[in-house]
């Protein structure tokens, strides 16, 4: 029991940040159906830029709870801009092209910033430094060990789902989104701005990847321009899993994504971690299309 | 008919005749061995591109697992000769049908899905397939598979290669391919015309996977070592960037696409990332400015479509220029 919970710990940690990354792809999927396998790319620019504000600024010697408050918001507004660009850039000019061009230019993109992140800063893992020194706490006796990362991490993700809950169902532009993902043409006649309402979605998506990436480099330390690939693509089956377009979808998701792969690895396979996120992603899809929040919709004829 | 048949047999023996060009040109020393192994690599990628170009392209189903099937192939074959001496292309035609078989296994559960959530499944499986040659001992985990003979020659690549692209093209100009662009082009409609549309899409899925293997273990057999790490999404990517280079649903497309881009792969050799950086690139300009790729601008019409498949004696020839 007391190994269960330990696992479950682990496993809710992890998913945190899949939750975290899986929020940009349902709601930019949710907008204009697109899946923006460049997501997880910008996950990794936001963890490089995280890491390269939070040496600055430990240097400069600032508190270590706000360098990373302060890492955090820069890479996260870095992070939504470059969002912003690339929808901008890259899949503005396909609004209206088939949904295979646009696929095909996502998974471009994604390359791209794959490539021109091995290029400029070479292919080796960095060390992410370590901002706020960890702590060991003991609960029930001495037999479950909770880290404060993980609380930091599960804190983090908690509130921004909040802030995000509160932008999606009280913000105007938050209307905007839900009106836009629901008929864009008819949020169109009605006077709302589509492209700015698909730019902001690109701008909190890319801003939430940026701040698992911040999350994911204090966890595991380590940062590379391939970091990524794996994650997002997880990042993508937790959404599909909770249901596409489905914001507490994603959460959950990404949570109970997170809790399989752990447990899958604590068995001892955990080589076949990766494969176990993709069966899980083909059997949600065959049994289940629309994942566990969403909705059925037909196809129009 | 008789024109198809006419630009038919051009294209045969204009490739007949480019493969003894080769031939005299590589025996007499002309080429060297450089040049030979580029030869064989463009070979190799346009039957990926090709048998990749049926399914994404004519039948529309996107696809981006392709270098799973190719594994498959690689690993059977490379088996069957180190540990069962088998000859090379009895092991090259079963390690095709093997892939195809997989083709089949998972055609059959994914034909629910459409567009992105197939394309999502389908990496999906290639990863499955690469984790599981990771995971099992037998074909050597994480390291592979190494000292497989180089039996791959000009010969036998060019055969399979024109085998490839007549079986395709012939399949694609037949009633079943129009089935399959008919699936394409609407899905529903294509139902209610009475098209049995699992079976065609079971068949091009198969079909692809068939080349698909063979095309892996030639390459198996003419670079000596394989391992899980070189099937791995990049390489799905590759050939659907030659496909698309091309023009998505244009044989003559794909070939065009695999020339062109082993051969910017082999100028790029020494600068890996740039390459890649270069692919992407191409990729996005591509999508944006022209989405119907290189020669694909006869588009995605149908009546468009068929005459320019009907017409061109160029789908041959510019396929036997491999």
């Amino acid at each position: 029991m007391e190994y269960f919970i330990q696992q479950l710990i682990n496993g809710i940690s992890v998913g945190s940040i899949y939750a975290l990354i899986a929020l940009g792809y349902t709601m930019v999927y949710g907008i204009i159906k697109l899946i923006n396998f460049a997501h997880g790319d910008v996950f990794m620019v936001g963890s490089f830029i995280g890491l390269f504000s939070a040496r600055y600024l430990a240097s400069a010697g600032l508190p270590p709870i706000l360098v990373l408050l302060i890492s955090l918001v820069i890479s996260m507004t870095i992070s939504a801009l470059l969002g912003m660009s690339i929808e901008r850039l890259a899949y503005k000019p396909l609004r209206k092209a088939s949904r295979i061009a646009v696929l095909i230019t996502a998974i471009g993109v994604s390359f791209f910033l794959e490539y021109s992140g091995v290029f400029v800063l070479g292919p080796q893992a960095k060390g992410f430094p370590e901002i706020l020194n960890k702590q060991q706490y003991n609960l029930f006796g001495s037999s479950i060990q909770v880290d404060s990362n993980q609380i930091m991490i599960l804190g983090t993700t908690v509130i921004l789902m909040i802030i995000l809950q509160y932008i999606v169902h009280r913000t105007k532009i938050g209307k905007a989104m839900r009106a836009v993902s629901f008929d864009m043409e008819a949020a169109r006649l009605m006077g709302i701005n589509v492209d700015r309402t698909i730019s902001a979605t690109f701008a909190i998506g890319s801003a939430l990847a940026a701040a698992a990436g911040v999350i994911f480099g204090m966890t595991y330390n380590s940062v590379d321009p391939m970091m990524g690939v794996l994650p997002g693509l997880k990042a993508f089956v937790a959404a599909v899993l909770g249901g596409i377009g489905s914001i507490p979808g994603a959460l959950v998701g990404g949570l109970l994504l997170g809790t399989v792969e752990t447990g899958v690895s604590s068995l001892g396979y955990s080589s076949w971690r990766d494969g176990v996120a993709f069966a899980v992603l083909i059997l949600i899809l065959i049994f289940k299309p629309s994942g566990l929040f969403g909705k059925n919709v037909r196809e129009k004829v | 008919m008789k024109k198809i048949n006419k630009s038919f047999w051009i294209g045969i023996v204009f490739s007949i005749v480019l493969y003894i060009v080769i031939k005299v040109l590589l025996t007499t020393g002309i080429f060297d061995d450089v040049m030979e192994s580029t030869l064989i690599l463009i070979c190799i990628n346009v039957m990926l591109a090709v048998s990749l170009n049926l399914i994404n392209g004519i039948t529309g189903q996107f696809s981006i697992g392709h270098a799973g099937f190719m594994s498959i192939g690689a690993y059977v074959s490379s088996i069957l000769t180190l540990n069962f001496d088998m000859p090379f292309v009895l092991a090259l035609v079963i390690s095709g049908l093997v892939a195809a078989f997989f083709g089949v296994l998972i055609g059959i559960p994914t034909l629910r899905l459409n567009g992105d959530y197939l394309a999502i499944a389908t990496l999906g499986f290639g990863e499955i397939i690469r984790i599981v040659l990771l995971n099992t001992e037998y074909v050597g985990g994480a390291s592979g598979l190494s000292g497989i003979p180089n039996q791959t020659t000009w010969t036998i690549m060019f055969l399979f290669t024109l085998v490839t692209i007549v079986v395709i093209n012939n399949f694609i100009s037949s009633t079943h391919g129009r089935a399959c662009i008919a699936i394409r082009e609407n899905e529903i409609a294509a139902e209610a015309m009475g098209i049995n549309t699992t079976l065609y899409k079971v068949i091009a899925f198969s079909l692809g996977a068939l080349f698909a293997g063979i095309a892996g273990g030639v390459s198996a057999h003419k670079f000596y070592v394989i391992n899980p790490g070189s099937f791995n999404f990049l390489k799905s990517f590759e050939i659907l960037v030659m496909v698309v280079l091309g023009g998505l649903g244009s044989t003559s497309g794909a070939i065009v696409g695999a020339i062109v881009l082993t051969v910017l792969f082999t100028v790029l050799q020494e600068y890996p990332e740039l390459r890649m950086i270069i692919y992407s690139a191409i990729l996005i300009l591509m999508m944006i400015f022209r989405p119907k790729g290189l020669l694909g601008s006869t588009g995605f019409s149908f009546l468009k479509f068929s005459k320019k498949e009907v017409k061109p004696s160029d789908s041959i020839n510019s396929g036997s220029t491999s």
